[in-house]
C-alpha cells in the first residue's frame, strides 16, 4: 500500500507569461486515491498533460513504478502505464463504443500489417482477445448496452464512462482522470463515485482532478492543492480541508 | 456463412466480370482499353484511401508514387537500359521503391495536417515530375521529357500480352488479357483494404482521424502508424504504376502531372472518403463518363443542329465539372459514403 508509484519533482511549465506549474513535486503511492483540486487555472489540467507526454515540460523529472518516464512521447506513457481520461470528453466520435474501447488496446497487442493482411491464426486470436476484453470493459463501467452505438450518440454521463473503459484497456498502473463528474447530476455522480471505489479495490492507483469539494472528501486517500502553478498542500483531506492557506486560496479566488 | 442469394449474387457479378470485355470488344478493342484504365484507376483511388480515407490525411501528390512505379518499370523492362526482366519480379520492386519514396515524404511531413500536408504533398508530387524531366543528364537515367518507349508488354510463358491469341472461338487481344490481370489485382487489392480496415492497424488509423490527441494518449505511436498509411498507399501506387507502363507501352513526366492526383482524390471523395465500394464506384464513373461523353457529345449535335456548336472537349469538361459540382452539392460526403463519414457531414450542416 505504501511504496511509492509515482514520483515527479519540480516540475515546470509556462505559457508565454503565464507560469502554469512552478517547481510542483509530488508523490503518488500504489493503490490510493490521490485527489488534485484547486482553483479554476490552477495548472491542474496541465500537468496531467505533462504526465502524460502531451505538453512539454521546461523542467522537472517524474520517476513511474521505479522508472523514469520517458516524457517526450505519450504513447511511452501509456505503455509504461499510465492513462488519462480528457476534462473536455475526447472520444473516438465517430466509432462505436466498442471500437473505442478496442483502440485502447492497441499499446498491449501486436498484430502488424502482415499478420492483418495475411489474417493468421496468431492475429485472429489476438483479434478476438481484443474484442472479448474491451466487451468485458464496457460491462464494467457500465455501458454493454451501447456497443454498437458511435460515441458521439451517448449520453454526457456514459461518453465519460466509454472514455474510463478506453483508458482501462491500456492495462493502467495509474488512471489519471480530469474531472470526471463536470456536468453529471447527483445520480450520475453516485454512480461514478462507486466505479472509482471499484477501481481502486481492484488495485488500481487513481490520480483525480475533481471541483466537487464532497467527491474529493469522501473518496481520496490523500489530497494535493494546487494554486496559480504552485502546490500549496499535500495531506489526507481533513487536513487540508482545515489548512488555513487553502482556504484563503479558495476564497481568494472566489472573491476575486 | 453466407445466404444462398447473397453466393447467386456474388456468381452472377462474377460472370458478368468476365464476360464484359468480350462485350465490349464488340464495341470496340478502345472500350477494353477505357475499362482497364478504370481498373486501373480504381486501385489507385484505394491505395489514396487508405491515405486520406482511413487515416483522414490529406495528400495531393499521390500521382507521385504511380509515376515512381512506372518508371521502374520502364527503366528495367526496355531498351533504355537493355534490361528485360519480367514484369512479376518488376512490380514488387516498383511497390517498394514507391513504399520508400512514400516514407522519404512522410516521415518529414507528418506533423503537418490538412491544408499544410496537403501543399507539401503537391510540391512533393511535382518535385518528382520534375526530376523525370530533367534525370537525362549528365547520366540519362529517364530520357527526360521525351519519356520511355517500347516497354515490354507481360509475358507469362506463351502468352504476350501484346499479341492476341485465340482459343476456340475466343479471341483473346491483348487489352483483355489485362483487363484479366487488373481484375485479379484489383480483387486482391480489395481484400487487403477490407482486412485492413478491420484490424489493430485500421482501428489505429481511424482513431488519428478521429481525434489525434486521444490516440496518443490511448498508447497509439502515431507518428509510426501515419508513416504506415504513406507507405502502405504509396506501394499501391507503385503497383498500378508499373501496369501502368506496360499496357501503355510507353511512359512520360507529362503524364503524372497535378492533375492526375487531383483526378484520383475526386474519386475517393466523389465516390464516399473511408467507403471500398464507394472509392471503386467514384473510380469507375469518373473514368468512364468523360468517355461517354467524349463519344456522344458530337453525334448528337450534329443529329440536333446538323452541324458542331460546341467543341466536344469543351463540353465534355462542362459537363464534368458541373457533376462534380452538384455531387459535392448534394451529396457531400459522395454517392456511397462510409457511414462514419456521412453522420459526421450531416452533422456538420445542421
Ligand atoms: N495550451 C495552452 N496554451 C496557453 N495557455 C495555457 C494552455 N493550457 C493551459 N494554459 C494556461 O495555464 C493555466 C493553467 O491551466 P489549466 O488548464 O492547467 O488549469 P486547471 O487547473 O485545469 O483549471 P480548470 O479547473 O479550469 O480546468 C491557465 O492560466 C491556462 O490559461
Ligand atoms: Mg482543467
Amino acid at each position: 500500500m505504501n511504496d511509492i508509484l509515482l514520483e515527479a519533482r519540480n516540475i515546470g511549465k509556462r505559457f508565454g507569461g503565464v507560469q502554469a506549474l512552478k517547481d510542483v513535486s509530488l508523490t503518488i503511492r500504489s493503490g490510493e486515491i490521490y485527489g488534485l483540486i484547486g482553483p479554476n487555472g490552477a495548472g491542474k489540467t496541465t500537468l496531467f498533460n505533462v504526465f502524460t507526454g502531451l505538453y512539454a515540460r521546461d523542467s522537472g523529472e517524474v520517476q513511474f513504478a521505479g522508472k523514469a518516464l520517458d516524457l517526450g512521447s505519450p504513447h511511452a506513457v501509456a505503455a509504461a502505464g499510465i492513462a488519462r481520461t480528457f476534462q473536455n470528453i475526447r472520444l473516438f466520435a465517430n466509432m462505436t463504443a466498442l471500437e473505442n474501447v478496442m483502440v485502447g488496446r492497441h499499446v498491449r497487442t501486436r498484430a502488424g500489417v502482415f499478420s492483418a493482411i495475411l489474417r493468421t491464426r496468431a492475429e485472429r486470436a489476438e483479434e478476438a482477445g481484443i474484442r472479448h476484453r474491451a466487451e468485458e470493459l464496457l460491462h464494467y463501467v457500465g455501458i454493454a448496452d451501447h456497443a454498437n452505438d458511435l460515441a458521439r450518440q451517448l449520453s454526457y454521463g456514459d461518453q465519460r464512462r466509454l472514455e474510463i473503459a478506453r483508458a482501462l484497456a491500456t492495462e493502467p498502473r495509474l488512471l489519471a482522470l480530469d474531472e470526471p463528474v463536470a456536468g453529471m447530476n447527483a445520480t450520475e455522480t453516485t454512480a461514478l463515485r462507486s466505479l472509482i471505489e471499484g477501481l481502486r479495490r481492484d488495485g488500481l492507483t487513481v490520480l483525480l482532478i475533481e471541483h466537487d469539494v464532497k467527491l474529493v472528501m469522501g473518496l481520496c486517500d490523500r489530497v494535493a492543492v494546487l494554486d496559480y502553478g504552485e502546490k500549496i498542500a499535500e495531506d489526507v483531506p481533513e487536513a487540508v480541508r482545515a489548512n488555513p492557506i487553502v482556504i484563503e486560496a479558495y476564497l481568494g479566488a472566489s472573491t476575486a | 456463412m453466407k445466404t444462398h442469394r447473397e453466393r447467386a449474387g456474388l456468381a452472377l457479378v462474377a460472370l458478368a466480370l468476365i464476360a464484359l470485355p468480350f462485350v465490349l470488344a464488340m464495341a470496340g478493342t478502345a472500350w477494353v482499353r477505357i475499362t482497364n484504365f478504370a481498373v486501373l484507376f480504381a486501385l489507385l483511388s484505394l491505395g489514396l484511401n487508405i491515405v486520406v480515407g482511413f487515416a483522414g490525411l490529406l495528400d495531393l501528390g499521390y500521382v507521385a508514387f504511380y509515376a515512381v512505379g512506372a518508371y521502374v518499370y520502364a527503366l528495367l523492362a526496355s531498351p533504355h537500359f537493355g534490361l528485360h526482366l519480367p514484369f512479376w519480379v518488376i512490380l514488387p520492386i516498383g511497390a517498394t521503391v514507391a513504399c520508400v519514396a512514400g516514407v522519404i515524404l512522410g516521415a518529414p511531413t507528418l506533423r503537418l495536417r490538412g491544408d499544410y500536408l496537403a501543399i507539401v504533398t503537391l510540391g512533393f508530387g511535382e518535385i518528382v515530375r520534375i526530376f523525370m524531366n530533367n534525370l537525362s543528364s549528365p547520366v540519362n537515367l529517364t530520357n527526360g521529357p521525351k519519356g520511355i518507349n517500347r516497354i515490354d508488354p507481360f509475358q507469362i510463358g506463351p502468352l504476350n500480352f501484346s499479341a492476341s491469341d485465340t482459343f476456340g472461338a475466343l479471341v483473346f487481344s491483348g487489352p483483355i488479357k489485362y483487363y484479366y490481370f487488373l481484375l485479379l489485382v484489383l480483387l486482391a487489392v480489395i481484400v487487403i483494404n477490407r482486412r485492413l480496415q478491420d484490424s489493430r492497424i485500421g482501428r489505429a488509423w481511424v482513431a488519428i482521424r478521429e481525434d489525434e490527441i486521444a490516440a496518443k494518449a490511448s498508447g497509439i505511436n502515431t507518428r509510426n502508424i501515419k508513416l504506415l498509411a504513406f507507405a502502405m498507399g504509396a506501394s499501391f501506387g507503385g503497383i498500378a504504376g508499373g501496369m501502368f507502363a506496360a499496357i501503355q507501352g510507353f511512359v512520360s513526366p507529362e503524364s503524372f502531372i497535378l492533375n492526375e492526383s487531383i483526378m484520383v482524390l475526386a474519386m475517393v471523395v466523389l465516390g464516399g472518403m473511408g467507403n471500398i465500394w464507394g472509392v471503386i464506384a467514384g473510380a469507375v464513373l469518373l473514368s468512364f463518363v468523360p468517355e461517354l461523353l467524349r463519344y456522344t457529345v458530337e453525334p448528337a449535335q450534329m443529329a440536333l443542329f446538323g452541324k458542331l456548336l460546341i467543341d466536344p472537349e469543351v463540353l465534355r469538361m462542362l459537363v464534368f465539372g458541373l457533376a462534380l459540382v452538384l455531387t459535392m452539392r448534394f451529396r457531400p460526403a459522395g454517392l456511397w459514403p462510409e457511414t462514419r463519414h456521412r453522420r459526421e457531414m450531416s452533422e456538420g450542416r445542421t
